[in-house]
């Protein structure tokens, strides 16, 4: 194991030590303090543990690597991820998964607004509550939610899945609720087996997605464009 | 019988023929019209200035002798290889999606044949356009549709897309009829719809916010490449100031006669400013800034001769960057189409439903047939034909102002011919001292 400490080294020496290093090196990396950007820009299959909380866009733009954050993340956690994993212990900020092509992401706590935000492959589980605009434009991928999903939820959704145990404060335009059929609880329940989720009962989730309605501009639909 | 009037029949100014026809066409369909290109309306632009000459005040250099240097170093700002271009005229972005692969193709052709950079657009990057260009500029837009940290790494510069001089506030546009098997596939939407990018970035809403995305992505490339930011003309002023102070290596400026693959007519002749409006503010933000110059600023939108560069550069820009005007010398609107336009319901010069995909140039099309109508070869060296007289046309006035450099053209080199220009451009109406405004 790798420590890589922000007390001696910079932002850019750590980045470069993580893009630069090999497959299945471990790294661990001590006092975030917050800071913006880390682990961003990883093509290996190499694991980073990081203790303490992070700023803006941990993990963005990532392929292959596992990436865990002891802590809490801000704004547009793995953004544009390609493929790994990224898990939060704590709490996510606005935008968490925001156009991830694959991967997934597992937050233990909750996710701020726009939570998988034009999302195009990704998986992203949530085991707290998610806040309003959740999957706003979201294209591909699956977002679960084991909490509460605020205002909006799916708005202007393209083919992903969003799965909500919780209350849902109300639907954005075109998502709708869908039926759970049995290849879509199979799905889920892939989805939750490949993050090692186990604790839950999937008779609890909804699916939610979209009506369509809107692929091609109908004039009829004109008060809502 | 009544009795026959002696006057001519007298049209309204207000109700126009072509407002009367887009108001039934209004009527008649539902839905705003939809086209693309950028401002067809008479705004105030280059054609207002003159340049003075020399004369016993300032001496020329001989035309055909001394040199006159146009190469340009864009984003050595905090990058560690900025572009260095041959010519300060680039050419702008354009996704695949709206044009064609043979059209992505002969853009970087020419552009490269010329020195200069080209750039992606909302889609991301294809092979033939990486292929094909040496310096490739790849687009962050807010669809982040096909962005990937492979192609990032491949790009020779970044550009953040704030915003468009056709649509400042508003998305891309790309109708079911384009979006083919591989459109959708580069875009992961489903074949045919109808494709409404966002308007704002999924992850960042902000300077303060864009200062931490511009880090993100050095931090990706390694602070090898540019960093641009492209916003709409709309307050100039503010907006390049705020891009500068969020750390970007070049700002782009494009003012609302750029073009678009596709958007509603109202949007692109009613939002925005002219090109012609933005430059001063958009120099006089750097320089208070102390950044002119070291923050590199293009300038796009209806860019269209050697006159146009040199007046952009005069008024203070260190590159300009084209998009319509190279569709043109690739072939859109060709006259030699005219029948094939006449069966749109247009005509050579006037075709503007790109976003339909017929285009007879096969250049806006994704339709097969259509699109081998345009040879990448013959595309990319009439583009670079079209780049060379463009500079050749530049240095001719710089030399005849006596500057060896087209990037010691300046404001004092310029008069006005309009009091709007004259306090748009920042110098004075033609024959005073008079620059309205000051």
């Amino acid at each position: 194991m790798h420590i890589l400490d922000f007390n001696k080294l910079s932002l850019r020496d750590i980045n470069k030590t993580l893009q630069g290093s090999d497959k299945n090196d471990f790294f661990s990396i001590r006092n975030p303090k917050g800071s913006h950007a880390l682990a961003v820009g990883i093509n290996k299959k190499i694991t980073v543990k990081v203790v303490g909380s992070v700023g803006y866009y941990c993990a963005g733009m990532n392929k292959f690597s596992d990436i865990k954050v002891e802590g809490s993340a801000g704004p547009g956690l793995g953004e544009n991820m390609m493929s790994g994993n990224i898990h939060v212990t704590g709490d996510v900020s606005q935008y968490a998964g925001a156009s991830g092509h694959g991967g997934s992401i597992l937050v233990d706590g909750n996710a701020s607004s726009r939570c998988g935000i034009s999302m195009k492959g990704v998986d992203i589980i949530i085991k707290g509550n998610v806040g309003h605009m959740s999957a706003f434009m979201a294209q591909r991928g699956n977002l679960v939610i084991f909490g509460d999903a605020g205002h909006a939820l799916g708005d202007s959704i393209y083919e992903a899945n969003i799965y909500v145990a919780g209350e849902v404060a109300s639907l954005g335009t075109d998502c709708i609720e869908k039926k759970m059929t049995k290849k879509h609880l199979s799905n889920l329940e892939n989805i939750l087996s490949n993050a090692n989720v186990s604790d839950y009962n999937p008779d609890t989730f909804r699916r939610f997605g979209s009506a369509r309605s809107l692929y091609n501009f109908k004039v009829d639909n004109a008060k809502i464009y | 019988m009544k009795k026959k009037s002696i006057t001519e029949p007298r049209t309204s100014y207000t109700f126009d023929a072509y407002t009367n026809s887009e108001i039934r066409r209004a009527a008649e369909t539902g839905i705003y019209d939809i086209r693309g290109g950028g401002s067809k309306r008479n705004l105030p632009n280059f054609d207002d200035l003159l340049f003075l000459g020399a004369s016993i005040s300032r001496y020329p250099l001989e035309g055909y002798r001394e040199a006159c240097n146009t190469k340009v170093i864009l984003g050595d700002r905090f990058s560690s290889n900025p572009l260095n271009l041959e010519i300060p005229i680039t050419i702008a972005g354009m996704s695949f999606g709206a044009l064609s692969a043979q059209a992505k193709e002969a853009l970087g052709r020419g552009a490269s044949l010329v020195g200069t950079s080209t750039t992606t657009g909302d889609g991301g990057m294809t092979k033939e356009e990486r292929g094909h260009s040496k310096q490739l500029v790849y687009q962050l837009l807010p669809s982040r549709y096909g962005m990937n940290p492979d192609d990032l790494r491949k790009a020779d510069a970044i550009e953040i897309v704030v915003g468009q001089g056709a649509k400042p506030g508003g998305g891309g546009m790309l109708l079911g009829q384009k979006i083919n098997d591989r459109v959708a596939e580069m875009r992961t939407l489903p074949k045919g719809i109808d494709q409404r990018s966002p308007c704002r970035h999924p992850d960042w809403t902000g300077p303060d916010d864009m200062e931490i995305k511009i880090l993100e992505l050095r931090e990706i490339t390694g602070w090898k490449v540019p960093i641009f930011v492209k916003v709409a003309g709309s307050r100039p002023y503010y907006d390049v100031a705020l891009a500068a102070k969020s750390g970007a290596d070049v700002v782009v400026v494009d003012g609302m006669q750029g073009g678009t693959a596709a958007t509603q007519e109202v949007f692109i002749e009613n939002v925005g400013i002219p090109t012609l409006a933005c430059v001063r503010p958009a120099v006089r933000a750097l320089q208070e800034l102390g950044l002119h110059r070291k923050v590199q600023l293009i300038v796009s939108g209806g860019i269209r001769n050697g006159a146009d560069v040199a007046k952009a550069l005069a008024l203070g820009a260190d590159a300009v960057s084209i998009g319509s005007a190279a569709l043109i010398a690739l072939g859109d609107n060709d006259p030699r189409y005219q029948k094939d336009y006449e069966k749109l319901g247009t005509t050579a010069g006037s075709f503007d439903d790109w976003h339909e995909g017929l285009d007879p140039a096969g250049i806006t099309t994704q339709d097969k047939k259509l699109a081998k109508r345009l040879d990448p070869k013959l595309g990319g060296r009439r583009l670079a034909n079209y780049l060379n007289v463009m500079t050749m046309e530049a240095q001719t006035i710089a030399r005849a102002c006596g500057k060896n450099d087209l990037r010691n053209l300046e404001p004092e080199d310029l008069c006005a011919l309009t009091v709007e220009s004259a306090a748009m451009a920042g110098v004075p109406l033609a024959g005073t001292n008079w620059i309205p405004g000051t």
